[in-house]
Parts: C-alpha cells; sequence; structure tokens
C-alpha cells in the first residue's frame, strides 16, 4: 500500500466521524471518540504495511518514507490514541464549556478534529519539500486553533485560542518568507536541493532563509525566543487538547526541524554556524524554561514550562548534530520524544484525575494526595522523579543521551546551563511530592479516579520504569 | 548472583507498602542480606557473583553487578551492617512505620547497588535511587528544620550529581571504551589534556556527594534534622559512594588529578581544620556529629590525595587499604554515634549539651557504649578507625624519600592535628553529656534496654574485630594493586 494513502485514510476516517457525529444521538457522542481510537489503531496496523510511493514521481517529490518518516507517524497516531483516551474521561468538563452545558451535544467534534490534526502531523514526519511542508504545517495548526478555543463558554480557552490564532499566524509568516527566500536562493522548494546548491555565495541567503524558517519552527516547538505563548496557551486549553499539544505538537515541530536542519549541518560551509544558532536556542531555552518554572504554583502552567525546558534539552541534542557518537541526531531526538510522551501523557492523566475530584489545576489541589489516595501518589511520585530526569525512569536517559551527544560536541556553555536547569527541576518538580506527602489537605475525603484513566496512568508509569532499567526497546523502534 | 543484595530489600520494600507487617519484614530482609555478606567475604572471589546483562546495546550499557575487588566487599560489609543496626533501631512514629522501613531498606538497596555495580551507569543510578527516599524521610519524618533541610540535601546533592554525571559522560567518551563496563573503562587511556578536566568535573561531582570543604554545608543541618536510619545510613553508607567512585576511577585519571593536587590538599586541609573547629563550636549533639563526619572525610582525601602524589597504586600501596579501612571505620563509628544519640534524645528529651549532664549515674551502658564510639571516632587504639587512620598517616609519608617536605606531607602533619580537635569536641561532648552532676533532664531515665543495645553492639563489634585485627580487611584488599606489606600492618598493631 503507497504510503501516502495512510494520511488520506485518517483524513477520510475524521470525515466519516464527522458524518457520524452529525448523525448521532445526543448521548452517545463518546462512541464517536472510541471509533477514533479505533481508526487510529487500524492506522497503526496500517503502517507495517505500507511501503514507499516510488511509483508515483509527483509524490515521490513531496513525500519522504525513511524510518525518520516511520517513527513520527507511528508518534502521530499512538498520540491522538492517548488525547482520544484521555477525552474519554475528560469529555465532563468539555461539555460543561461548550454550546450547550451539561450535553454531550457539540462534544463529538472535538473528536472529529484530532484526527484531521494526527493527519497533518503524519505528513509533516514525510514532508521533503518545502510546500508540503508548509501545508501540513497549516493543516495541524488551523486544527489546533480551533481545539484550543473549543471551550467557547471558558473565557480562558478562548483567550488562550485567540493568543495562539495571533501569534501562530504571524509565526506562518515568517514560515512563509523563509521559505521564499531559500526558493530563492536555491530555485526549487525541495529540501534536498538545498544541499547540492549549497555554495560561499548563496550561503548567507541560505542561512537567512533557515534563520526565518527557525523562528517559525521555535514558535511550533516552544523554545525561547518564541516560547512566550506556551503558558497562557497550555493553561486556558482543554486538557487534551494541552497534552496534543505539548507532545505531538512538538513532535512534529521537531520532524520538520530535523528534515529542515539536515542539508545545513552535513554541509561544511554552514555546520559551524548553524551548530552555533541552535546550541544559543538550546542554551537560552533551558534556562528560561527551567528557571520561569520555579515560582508556578499552577500544575498545568508548571507542565507548560517543563515542556518549554525539555524542548531545550532536545535542542540540546539536535545541536550536537555532528558529534560522532554512537547515536545520531534523530536517534537522540526520538528517544528522549519517546520517554516524554510517557511522561507528559501521564502527568497529564494525573492533572486531569485531580481536576475532576477537586475542579482545579493548582498544585494546592495535589495536597495530602498521600493519604488521599495513596496509589495515586505513588504513581504520581514516580512519573515527577522521571520528568525531574532521576535514574532508574526513562526519563534520566532521554537527558543522558542528549547530556552524552552535547559532551561529544564540546558544547560546554548549552550543558552547564542544562546543569542549572536539572537542578532547578528538582525544586519545582519536587514542589508536587512535597504537596502530597507534607502537606495536609482540609478535605480528606478519598480522591477517586475512573477506572480507565487509572489504568493508562499505572500502564505508562509502568513503561516509565521497566524502560529506566532496560531501554533498549525504544532503540530498536529507532532502527538503532 | 550479587543482584541479590539489591532484590531483597527492593522487594521488601514493595511488600511493605502493600501492606506486610513493616518491621518484620525489614529486619528479615537486612538481616538475610547481612548474613549473606558475612558469609560472601569469605567466598567473594567465586565467578557466580558476577552478573551481566546488556540492556542497550550503543552506548553499551549492562547491568552488571558483582565483586570488582576486595573494596567492593569491604563497602558492602559496612552496607549490610549499618543497614541492620539502622533497621533494628527503629523508632518509627505511630502510624508511619511503612513509610519508615520501606525509606530505609530503599536507601540500603541503592547504596548496595552503586558499591556492587560493575557498570558505570547502574554505579550511578543506583546512588540516585536513594535520594527521593532521604527527601521524603527528611522532610515528613525529621525533626527541628527538617524542609529546608530536606530541599537543601536534595538540590545541593541533585546538582553534584549532575556535575559528576558531565564527568562521568565526558570520561566514558574520552576513553574511547566499547562499553560502560569498569573492566573496559579501567582498561582503556584517556589523553592527558582531557584528563585534567575530567578529574576537576570528578573532584567537584563526587566531593559535593561527600561533603568536600566548600560544598559541606548540606551535610550537617540534614544529619541533624534527619530521623535515625537516614542518618546512619547516609553518613555512614551513602556518602562514601563519592570516595569509591574517586578511587575506582583514579587510574583513569591518574595525570589529570595531578593538576589538581593542591587545591585538593587546601579543600581537605579545610575539611580536617575549619570543620573541624566549626564541630569545636556547636552546642548540639547533633551538629556536632554531623559536622564531626563531614570533617573526618578530610582524612579519607588526605589518603586519596597520597595516591595522587605517589601517581599509581603500586607506588603507594598504603593509600587505598588505609582510605578503605577508615571508609568503613568511619562508617560503623559514625552510625553507632548517631544510633546512640537518638537513645539519649528518647531519654532526655534534648539535645542541647548545656541542659544535659550527669547521665552515665542513671544510664551506665548507654554511658559505656557512646564512651567507645567517642572513643573511636577520636581514634584510640584497639578501636577500627585508629587503625584506618595511621594507615592514612603512614600513606602520606609513603613516597617521601628524605629532603624537603612535599604538599602532601606537610598537608599530613597539619592534618594530625585534626586528632586532637576530634578529642577536643568529643570528650567535651562526653563529659558534658555523661559526667557531673545529673541535672534534672537526666535524673530518673531509664538504661539501655536490649532491644536497644543490640544495634550499637553488633557495631561496637565490628569496629574491635577492625580495630584489634586490622588483617580481616585488609587481607581482602590484596590482589588489587594494592598490598600492605607486612612491616606496615605490624606497625599499626604497636
Amino acid at each position: 500500500m503507497p504510503a501516502h494513502w495512510l494520511e488520506a485514510y485518517v483524513v477520510l476516517a475524521g470525515i466519516v466521524l464527522l458524518m457520524l457525529e452529525a448523525f448521532l444521538p445526543r448521548k452517545e457522542k463518546f462512541l464517536i471518540a472510541c471509533l477514533g481510537i479505533g481508526a487510529l489503531v487500524f492506522g497503526l496496523v496500517l503502517l507495517f504495511w505500507a511501503e514507499a510511493p516510488e511509483n508515483n514521481k509527483e509524490m515521490t517529490r513531496f513525500y519522504a518514507w525513511d524510518s525518520q518518516a516511520k517513527f513520527f507517524k507511528g508518534f502521530a497516531l499512538l498520540a491522538g490514541i492517548m488525547t482520544l483516551t484521555l477525552c474519554l474521561d475528560y469529555r465532563k468538563i468539555l461539555a460543561k464549556f461548550t454550546a450547550n452545558p451539561d450535553s454531550d451535544d457539540s462534544t463529538g467534534e472535538y473528536y472529529c478534529l484530532i484526527l484531521f490534526a494526527v493527519a497533518g502531523m503524519m505528513w509533516m514526519a514525510s514532508a521533503k519539500d518545502l510546500v508540503s511542508l508548509f501545508v501540513s504545517l497549516e493543516l495541524t495548526t488551523i486544527t489546533l486553533y480551533i481545539l484550543v478555543a473549543y471551550m467557547r463558554r471558558n473565557v480562558g480557552s478562548l483567550e488562550a485560542g485567540v493568543k495562539f490564532l495571533i501569534l501562530g499566524a504571524i509565526s506562518t509568516g515568517f514560515l512563509v518568507y523563509g521559505i521564499s527566500w531559500i526558493y530563492g536562493a536555491t530555485g526549487t522548494t525541495s529540501l534536498a536541493a538545498i544541499g547540492e546548491t549549497m555554495s560561499e555565495e548563496n550561503s548567507t541567503f541560505l542561512l537567512f532563509g533557515l534563520a526565518l524558517i527557525l523562528i517559525s519552527l521555535a514558535f511550533k516547538v516552544g523554545a525561547v525566543p518564541m516560547h512566550l505563548w506556551i503558558p497562557d496557551v497550555y493553561q486556558g486549553a482543554p486538557t487534551p487538547t494541552t497534552a496534543f499539544l505539548s507532545v505531538a505538537s512538538k513532535a512534529s515541530g521537531f520532524a520538520v526541524a530535523l528534515r529542515v536542519l539536515q542539508p545545513f549541518f552535513e554541509n561544511s560551509i554552514t555546520a559551524e554556524k548553524t551548530t552555533f544558532i541552535v546550541a544559543v536556542l538550546a542554551g537560552a531555552t533551558i534556562l528560561v524554561g527551567n528557571l520561569a518554572a520555579i515560582p508556578q504554583t499552577n500544575f498545568k502552567r508548571l507542565l507548560a514550562y517543563s515542556s518549554i525546558a525539555n524542548a531545550g534539552f532536545i535542542l540540546l541534542g539536535i545541536a550536537a548534530w555532528n558529534s560522532k557518537g554512537d547515536l545520531s541526531a534523530f536517534q537522540v531526538t526520538g528517544f528522549y520524544l519517546s520517554v516524554y510522551f510517557l511522561m507528559t501523557f501521564a502527568a497529564f492523566f494525573i492533572l486531569a484525575a485531580i481536576h475532576r475530584d477537586s475542579g482545579s489545576d493548582e498544585i494546592a489541589a495535589f495536597e495530602g494526595l498521600g493519604t488521599r489516595n495513596p496509589a495515586l501518589a505513588f504513581l504520581t511520585t514516580i512519573v515527577i522523579g522521571a520528568l525531574a530526569g532521576l535514574p532508574l525512569t526513562a526519563g534520566f536517559f532521554g537527558k543522558l543521551f542528549a547530556f552524552q551527544a552535547a559532551v561529544g560536541a564540546s558544547l560546554w556553555i548549552p550543558i552547564s546551563l542544562g546543569f542549572v536547569g536539572v537542578a532547578a527541576g528538582f525544586f519545582y518538580y519536587f514542589k508536587i511530592i512535597r504537596a502530597m506527602y507534607w502537606r495536609k489537605s482540609l478535605k480528606t475525603s478519598p480522591v477517586k479516579v475512573r477506572p480507565l484513566s487509572f489504568y493508562v496512568i499505572a500502564v505508562l508509569t509502568g513503561l516509565i520504569i521497566l524502560l529506566g532499567f532496560f531501554p533498549q526497546p525504544i532503540l530498536w523502534l529507532l532502527g538503532a | 548472583m550479587s543482584v541479590i543484595f539489591v532484590l531483597i530489600p527492593l522487594l521488601a520494600a514493595i511488600a511493605i507498602f502493600s501492606g506486610v507487617k513493616a518491621r518484620l519484614t525489614a529486619l528479615i530482609a537486612s538481616g538475610l542480606i547481612l548474613f549473606l555478606g558475612l558469609g560472601s567475604v569469605f567466598c567473594w572471589q567465586a565467578d557466580v557473583w558476577s552478573i551481566s546483562f546488556e540492556v542497550l546495546a550503543t552506548p553499551s550499557i549492562h547491568l552488571a553487578m558483582g565483586f570488582y575487588d576486595g573494596i567492593s566487599v569491604i563497602m558492602l560489609l559496612l552496607s549490610v551492617i549499618v543497614l541492620f543496626a539502622a533497621i533494628l533501631h527503629g523508632g518509627a512514629p505511630e502510624g508511619r512505620e511503612k513509610l519508615w522501613y520501606a525509606s530505609s531498606l530503599l536507601i540500603g538497596a541503592g547504596a548496595i547497588g552503586a558499591f556492587l555495580s560493575t557498570d558505570l551507569f547502574f554505579f550511578y543510578a543506583f546512588h540516585e535511587l536513594a535520594l527521593i527516599p532521604t527527601f521524603l524521610m527528611i522532610g515528613i519524618l525529621g525533626k527541628g528544620e527538617r524542609k529546608e533541610a530536606a530541599w537543601k540535601i536534595t538540590i545541593y546533592l541533585a546538582f553534584g550529581s549532575i556535575v559528576l554525571l558531565a564527568g562521568l559522560l565526558w570520561l566514558v567518551n574520552a576513553s574511547g571504551s566499547e562499553s560502560w563496563l569498569f573492566k573496559d573503562l579501567l582498561a582503556s587511556e584517556i589523553d592527558p589534556a582531557a584528563q585534567k578536566g575530567i578529574a576537576a568535573l570528578l573532584i567537584v561531582g563526587f566531593g559535593t556527594l561527600v561533603s568536600l570543604f566548600p560544598f559541606h554545608s548540606w551535610a550537617a543541618p540534614a544529619y541533624a534534622s534527619a530521623p535515625t536510619p537516614v542518618a546512619m545510613l547516609h553518613a555512614g553508607v551513602l556518602k562514601k559512594f563519592g570516595l569509591y567512585g574517586l578511587i575506582r576511577f583514579y587510574p583513569m585519571v591518574s595525570e589529570g588529578m595531578q593538576d589538581w593536587l593542591g587545591l585538593l590538599i587546601v579543600l581537605l586541609l579545610g575539611n580536617i581544620l575549619w570543620v573541624g573547629f566549626v564541630t569545636i563550636n556547636q552546642k548540639r549533639m547533633d551538629t556536632l556529629l554531623g559536622n564531626s563526619s563531614v570533617m573526618h572525610m578530610g582524612y579519607i582525601f588526605l589518603a586519596f590525595a597520597a595516591l595522587i602524589e605517589a601517581g599509581s597504586a603500586s607506588a603507594n600501596t598504603i593509600a587505598i587499604p588505609a582510605a578503605v579501612v577508615l571508609m568503613f571505620a568511619h562508617g560503623i563509628s559514625i552510625a553507632m554515634l548517631f544510633c546512640l544519640s537518638d537513645s539519649i534524645q528518647k531519654r532526655t528529651g534534648t539535645l542541647e549539651l548545656a541542659d544535659l549532664g550527669g547521665l552515665a549515674k542513671a544510664a551506665p551502658k548507654l554511658a559505656f557504649l557512646f564512651g567507645l564510639a567517642g572513643m573511636a571516632s577520636i581514634g584510640l587504639p584497639g578501636l577500627a578507625n585508629f587503625s584506618g587512620e595511621v594507615l592514612v598517616f603512614l600513606s602520606g609519608f609513603e613516597s617521601y624519600k628524605g629532603g624537603p617536605l612535599g604538599c602532601v606531607q606537610i598537608a599530613t602533619i597539619l592534618a594530625l592535628w585534626g586528632v586532637v580537635i576530634s578529642a577536643v569536641y568529643m570528650l567535651r561532648a562526653f563529659r558534658k553529656t555523661f559526667q557531673g552532676p545529673a541535672v534534672k533532664n537526666s535524673t530518673g531515665v531509664a538504661d539501655l534496654t536490649f532491644m536497644e543495645k543490640m544495634p550499637a553492639m553488633i557495631l561496637a563489634a565490628a569496629l574491635l574485630i577492625v580495630g584489634l585485627y586490622p588483617n580481616s580487611l585488609l587481607s581482602l584488599l590484596e590482589g588489587c594493586g594494592c598490598q600492605v606489606s607486612s612491616d606496615a600492618t605490624e606497625q599499626s598493631d604497636n
């Protein structure tokens, strides 16, 4: 089956579900989410059956099919499945803030939009031409605008949506400007052409175009200085959207960044300058992300800053592209993103469970959890430890590989900023542990967690510990 | 097979969290590994103890454990003895036994895993396993300024660990070794230019974990606020991780370390003299003991400095045995001191030296055992610390061939005053607490019960055995390139 039929299938599935949604009775909109999960799982199966679109010359020009593409497509599908699972337990809150409060009426479209966004991300993973990159990026981003502002009776969600829309539009402008510079310098929109036509004369134009594209990608990924939208948008959006943004959107941003940066890193004319630019981005992102998280009292906002900090570590791994270590930049990035997937979705499931119980996203809502629900508190401790980068959890391996690559490339300043970042991380992550175990809450009632959420959290946490001892399976997926 | 030393406490901790009786399970688990550990002393060279399982192909990391050499055996002995004593001492507040015993077991498992690891990754990772239980125990069940102490120790040690990680990563990269196993790393060579930077990072990283001056300010408040088992395990066992690491990786960075010898000597003298004087100034027993443990680390660093000056373990054969014996002795003695000071606190309700006095009248056995531990800490011959300390001082002069004194020799002479300093504060603490007229707090208290005596007696027995027969430990160290000649042992026995 030609690989580009995968995205067509996901879009088609989204459209079919949209039609179904229009005609399904009110009480059963959650079936759309279940069908969506089923469609995405089937998509995962199809992923193994797909093969390169060699016979189709137009497609081959726009569509890459290599291990990188396969990994990020699988990642997007899994992220979509996780988000829809999170929606199942979150839909009461979603329903409260849409057109008809306390009825599931308007929640059905949410699930379909996730599928469209996943399709966009899958295409972004394969985009080897600037035009297809742009189109797929826009598909994802515009869908995400709607997903962020979805809870339209909630002022926070609307504000987040407007912020995201305006800043996203500006970043799209930068992207198009950068694309036009690169087109002007190389004469085509193919990314491979950059490597072929690079020379001393047009390297300046190419670097300028790259800088503009990097601004846009920095927006997508949440790197300094384009990170300012992240705390507000993550805090205001519905939790499944935040989780989806935090994991999948970031991953697809990195997928695109890897493809765009590849010709620049591999060509000796621009390699040093590109390393410098990305290393500066990495250092600044690690510093700002970690330090700004310290005063946070809202767990959702803290997770937003943590996602900025983690993006910084991934950028550190990318900056070490030419380090001649055991792992390539794609493998370091892919590994970190896989581990990040597990930890972040676990954290968001926990957040959603606490929100269901207490109605608040504050860290104070975790108080007394050690006595009110010891099992959940224990799982949260492990997830927090993984986010902080404690050894024997998978989170440590992600940071280890990033640091190892950076040491191999001798990027000492970003590494020292990384030290500060990790130490700061221990403080702001352990604030959650402090709240759960040291602080007593006024409420002493047990915190109930829905069975589905609990099983997902337990499975994700189990994987975090297992991969903390035995991380080889992820590297097998990455083709190492 | 040696993985059982880690598995048993881990499984016991999980069982305790799932609801079995906490103290009994912990006693069984720690008792089991105590006997296994004592037994392994006689057959540690057998192949059956080593395991190696590849968990990652690139870079090549293995879950590998075993007795790499005699140093690992001695460290294991230290860990299992102190863990058993800590669990036996008990003292969990009502309703918090689960957290108390499970955390102690986890900290013990982390320490044992770190000492038995023969792969760099798990060596580092197991030490970190102890971080969260320590944070929780100090923060929730500690005393005094426990919250500040918990944050301070956690963030300080996290920062030290990250610096250490950078150093270790650089070490692995520069060595060009094909895997992270100790035997592959130690067989490879590092370019001298890189060695200097790596040595600096290792000294700062491992040094922070061992409370080397000036990275020591986390230690005293943490030990003063920590619950007794955590203080015993951390000061007695976990702190030695840094020194063990320095000794283990020394052959790879021997030239790089030479460049930092002068600085290291200044810092270790800071530990012995500066922190020594700070200890004299302490008015509370718990802060006194915490600072004294920081002070004694200086001696072990002195042995390490002697090793650096000599250039290799074969050039200075006493340095490594000195460090290892003193690590063991200090671990046991400080654990005993913390254990007994907790008994004092329970009886009199205070650890302020000004409010204590004449306790020996009411609790003579407590006085005797505390006196024994105190004398050990000062370095009285016949107890283990003397064997260690005299070997350290001898190792300082081992490379001396006559002529002008080198910096290590001058440092040794200055470090000898540390013995006087520790005599001052320990004897004064003993006098203030136990001797003199009985004060209000000390009248009518009960002496040690049988259950309370047991941990202290086990630790005292260890101190006496190693003190009267140091060859029990030194014989284990033969064959690691650090043979101690019979002359040196005869001198130390006299």
